[in-house]
C-alpha cells in the first residue's frame, strides 16, 4: 500500500488540527493540486511533454531545482522499470516520492528538546522579515498555556521598533520580557536575560535575534557570539535553534539553511506565511540538501495557526481534493 | 546578488567559444545550463521558457552563422534578450500633486517601513523634498513605533494617530501635509497577503480617498515562484504604477528582476541595497544586465562616490598628494570619507570582472577602519602633522589611548610611511604603475 493511501486512510477522522492545515492551505492547494489533476486527466499516456509540465509544476512549487531535477530522474526511472503508461496511476507514486524525499528514511520528531536540568533556551533566528517576533509570540503563548514559566529575550537590537513590538506581545500575553535600549550588543542583552532566567526559574526562554541576511559575515559572527554567550551560561544552551523561512522564499532558503546551519546548530526550520499562495516547497529542498527538517508551520496570524509540523499532513493538505 | 547566476551564463557561453559555428546540437547543453540558472535564480518558469526559446531562435538566425565569433554574437543576444525582459528604459517617479503621494503596499515582512525611511531620505536628497511621513500601519504592534524611530533618525516628521481607522489617518495626515508645506508624503500601509480580501479593500478605499501618484509594490527580493501570484494580485486589486526590490544586499539572484515587468508591465523603480537608510538606489535596467553578464558596474561606483564625497575636501588632499604633503590628518579625513561610501564589499562587487578576481566574497571588516581612526584621533595635533616625532613613549600613550596596541600603532605608521613615499615617487615622476 503506497503512502497515499496510508495518508488517506489516516485521516479520515475529523481532526482539528488537519481542519486548521486543510484551511491555511486552501490557498496554497488550489493552483497546485488543480494543475496536477488537469495533468493527470490531460495526459491520456505518459510522455516527454507529461514530464516537463510535471517539472515545471513542481519547480512552481518552490521545490529546488536540483531536487525537482533528481525527482524527475527518479520518476522516469520508475516509470520505465514497472511500465507506468496510466498519468492518474503516477499521481500517486509523486506523492509517494515526494514524502520519500523528504523522510529519508530518518526517524523525525517533532518535540521540543527539553532541558531537563532546568531552563530550555530557544533560539530564533533567519533573514529580515520573515516573521520572528511574530512567531515567537504565537509560540510563547503555547507555551503559556502549557503552564510553562515563559520568558522573552528582546534580542534585536538592530531594527527599529523591534523591542517595542515583543514588548507589545510580551503585555498581550502575559509574560515577562528582558530588554536593554541602552545597548546595542545583542549578546549582552541575552546575557542579562538569560541570568534572569536562572535566578527566577524560567521554564523557557525565547530569544528573538535581528534579521540578518546570511552573506553578511559581521552579522552572523554576532550571532556566534550570542551561541557562545547562551552556552557559558546555561551549558548545553541554546537546546533549540530554529530558522524562520518565510514560505514566499525561492531557492535562497536553501542558501538560508546552509549559512545558519555553520553558525549555529540549527535544530529546525519553521515555516511562515503559508497563508498565501505560496507553496513553501522549498522546504523539501532544505530537508534533502542541508537535512533541517520543518518543525512548525504558520498558517495563519491567530497563535493557533502555528502548528506543529507533519509532512504527512503537509502533503494530505497539498493533494487533498486529488483522493 | 547575482554572482552564481553570472558565473553559470559565464560558463555556457566559455562552451561554445570552443565551436566555430552554432549548432543546434552544440548550443543545447549551453542552453540547458542557462535554463537551470535562471530556474535556480527564481526567475518565473513560464519566463525562462520563452527566453530560452528567443534565445535559441536568434543564435541559430541566419546573423550568427555568417559570424566569426558565435560565443561573442550568443552573449550578445543574452544581452538584448535580458534587456527585454527588464525593460530598456529606466522608469521614472510621477512626483506631481502638491504634495506628491507615493503609497507602499505589499506582504507582510517584504520591507516597506523601512524602505519609506530609504525613500523619503533619497528624494529629500536628489530632489529637495520636504517628506512627511504617514503611519497607516495600524495592525503589526509596534510598526509606528518603528516608523517613528527611522522618523527621528532622519529628521522627517512621522503623522500617526495611533492604531485607529487606516484611511482616515491617510485623509488627515494628506490635510496636515497640507497645512504644513510637506510637498511629498509617503505612506507606510500595513503587510497584508494579496487574498485578504478585507484588508486589499482597505487599499482600495485609501486609493479612492487620496488617490496617490504611485502605488507601489515592496518585493523582497528572496522570493520565489510565487512573485507572480503576488504582482497580480495587488495589481488587480489597485493597479500598481512600479515595484521596489528589497534585500538585494543578500545573496539571493533576484530573479524576479527578471520576470516582475515582463510578466506584469509594472516596472520596477527602485532596489534596496543595504540595511542602512541610505541604501536605496534606483533600479537601471542597463546596469543589472551588465552585473548579470559580468561586465560589472562603474557608473553605480561613480555615482555613490559623487554622492557622499565631498569635492573641496577631496581636491584639497589631491592637491596635497601631488605635493607629496600629505598628512595622517589629510588620512584622516580620507578614512572618514570612505566610511561614507557604505560597506566597501558592496563596492568592489560593482567591479569589472569583480567575481573573477575573487572580489565578491570579499567581506570587510568595517571595525578595522574605525581602529584606524581610534589611533590617529588618540595622537595630537603635532603628531599628526609630523608623525616622526613619534617614539616609544609617545606610541605607548596613543596605544592605550585609542584602545589597541603598539603593534596596531606601529603597523598604521609603517603602512603611512610607504603611502608618503610612493607619494613623493609620484611627485618626481619616477612611479611606475603595476599595471
Amino acid at each position: 500500500m503506497g503512502i497515499f493511501s496510508k495518508i488517506k486512510g489516516a485521516f479520515k477522522k475529523e481532526d482539528k488540527s488537519v481542519l486548521t492545515y486543510e484551511k491555511g492551505l486552501s490557498k496554497t492547494r488550489k493552483g497546485f493540486v488543480d494543475k496536477l489533476a488537469n495533468l493527470s486527466k490531460e495526459y491520456s499516456e505518459i510522455n516527454d511533454n507529461y514530464f516537463e509540465e510535471l517539472e515545471e509544476l513542481l519547480i512552481n512549487a518552490d521545490i529546488g531545482v536540483s531536487t525537482v531535477m533528481d525527482f524527475m530522474d527518479k520518476l522516469q526511472l520508475r516509470v520505465t522499470k514497472e511500465n507506468i503508461t496510466d498519468p492518474a496511476m503516477l499521481t500517486e507514486i509523486i506523492v509517494d516520492e515526494l514524502f520519500i524525499i523528504y523522510v529519508n528514511d530518518q526517524i523525525l520528531t517533532n518535540k521540543i528538546n527539553y532541558n531537563k536540568d532546568g531552563v530550555t533556551v530557544i533560539l530564533f533566528v533567519g533573514v529580515n522579515g520573515v516573521g520572528k517576533t511574530t512567531t515567537i509570540a504565537k509560540l510563547a503563548s503555547k507555551f503559556k498555556e502549557e503552564g510553562k514559566k515563559v520568558l522573552l529575550v528582546a534580542a534585536d537590537t538592530f531594527r527599529a521598533g523591534a523591542v517595542e513590538q515583543l514588548d507589545a506581545w510580551s503585555k498581550k500575553i502575559g509574560c515577562k520580557l528582558v530588554s536593554d535600549t541602552n545597548t546595542s550588543d545583542p549578546a549582552s542583552v541575552v546575557y542579562k536575560g538569560l541570568t534572569k532566567a536562572l535566578e527566577d526559574k524560567f521554564d523557557v526562554v525565547l530569544i528573538d535575534t535581528a534579521g540578518r541576511l546570511q552573506n553578511k559575515v559581521n552579522l552572523m559572527k554576532e550571532l556566534e557570539k550570542i551561541n557562545n554567550v547562551a552556552q557559558k551560561i546555561i551549558p548545553g544552551s541554546p537546546h533549540e535553534t530554529f530558522l524562520v523561512v518565510d514560505a514566499t522564499t525561492g531557492q535562497n532558503g536553501i542558501s538560508q539553511a546552509k549559512a545558519f546551519k555553520e553558525i549555529t546548530n540549527l535544530s529546525g526550520i519553521i515555516l511562515t506565511k503559508l497563508d498565501g499562495t505560496a507553496k513553501g516547497g522549498i522546504v523539501l529542498a532544505i530537508k534533502q540538501e542541508v537535512d533541517v527538517p520543518v518543525r512548525y508551520i504558520g498558517l495563519g496570524e491567530k497563535q493557533e495557526d502555528l502548528q506543529v509540523f507533519d509532512i504527512e499532513k503537509y502533503i494530505y493538505g497539498l493533494f487533498k481534493d486529488m483522493m | 546578488m547575482f554572482e552564481s547566476l553570472t558565473e553559470k551564463i559565464e560558463n555556457a557561453v566559455s562552451k561554445i567559444r570552443g565551436y566555430g559555428v552554432i549548432t543546434e546540437e552544440n548550443i543545447s547543453g549551453a542552453l540547458r545550463q542557462v535554463r537551470l540558472a535562471l530556474l535556480e535564480a527564481d526567475v518565473n518558469y513560464k519566463v525562462v521558457k520563452e527566453f530560452t526559446n528567443n534565445v535559441k531562435q536568434k543564435a541559430l538566425g541566419e546573423e550568427v552563422k555568417k559570424s566569426l565569433k558565435p560565443a561573442d554574437v550568443f552573449l550578445k543576444i543574452l544581452k538584448d534578450e535580458l534587456l527585454n525582459l527588464l525593460g530598456n528604459d529606466k522608469a521614472e517617479l510621477n512626483l506631481s500633486g502638491n504634495p506628491s503621494i507615493i503609497m507602499l503596499i505589499g506582504l507582510q515582512g517584504s520591507g516597506k517601513t523601512t524602505t519609506v525611511g530609504k525613500l523619503g531620505n533619497l528624494l529629500r536628497k536628489k530632489n529637495g523634498k520636504n517628506p512627511l511621513f504617514i503611519a497607516a500601519d495600524v495592525y503589526r504592534p509596534a510598526a509606528i513605533e518603528q516608523l517613528k524611530t527611522i522618523g527621528k533618525q532622519l529628521n522627517i516628521k512621522v503623522y500617526e494617530q495611533g492604531q485607529s481607522d487606516a484611511v482616515s489617518i491617510v485623509e488627515n495626515g494628506i490635510k496636515y501635509a497640507k497645512e504644513n508645506n510637506h510637498d511629498l508624503v509617503l505612506i507606510d500601509t500595513a503587510g497584508r497577503l494579496h487574498v485578504d480580501n478585507e484588508l486589499m479593500q482597505e487599499l482600495k478605499n485609501i486609493k479612492e480617498k487620496v488617490n496617490p501618484g504611485e502605488i507601489i509594490l515592496v518585493i523582497d527580493a528572496m522570493i520565489g515562484q510565487d512573485a507572480i501570484n503576488v504582482i497580480n494580485g495587488f495589481n488587480d486589486a489597485l493597479p500598481l504604477t512600479g515595484t521596489i526590490l528589497t534585500k538585494m544586499d543578500g545573496d539571493t539572484k533576484g530573479g524576479v528582476a527578471l520576470s516582475a515587468k515582463h510578466l506584469t508591465g509594472v516596472p520596477i523603480k527602485f532596489i534596496g541595497v543595504s540595511e542602512k537608510l541610505d541604501g536605496l538606489d534606483y533600479f537601471n535596467p542597463q546596469r543589472m544586465v551588465s552585473r548579470i553578464l559580468g561586465n560589472g558596474d562603474i557608473m553605480s561606483i561613480i555615482e555613490k562616490a559623487e554622492s557622499v564625497i565631498d569635492e573641496k575636501e577631496a581636491m584639497s588632499v589631491a592637491k596635497k598628494i601631488q605635493a607629496g604633503k600629505m598628512d595622517l590628518e589629510d588620512f584622516l579625513a580620507q578614512l572618514k570619507q570612505i566610511k561614507k561610501l557604505g560597506p566597501l564589499e558592496n563596492l568592489l562587487k560593482l567591479l569589472p570582472g569583480a567575481r573573477k578576481m575573487g572580489l565578491n566574497n570579499i567581506s570587510i571588516d568595517p571595525k578595522q577602519f574605525s581602529k584606524l581612526e581610534a589611533i590617529i584621533s588618540s595622537m595630537t595635533k603635532k603628531e599628526r602633522k609630523n608623525p616622526d616625532i613619534i617614539k616609544a613613549s609617545r606610541k605607548q600613550r596613543i596605544a592605550t589611548g585609542s584602545g589597541s596596541s603598539v603593534q596596531d600603532v606601529n603597523k598604521l605608521l609603517n603602512q603611512f610611511e610607504q603611502m608618503q613615499k610612493m607619494m613623493k615617487m609620484m611627485k618626481n615622476g619616477n612611479l611606475k604603475l603595476p599595471f
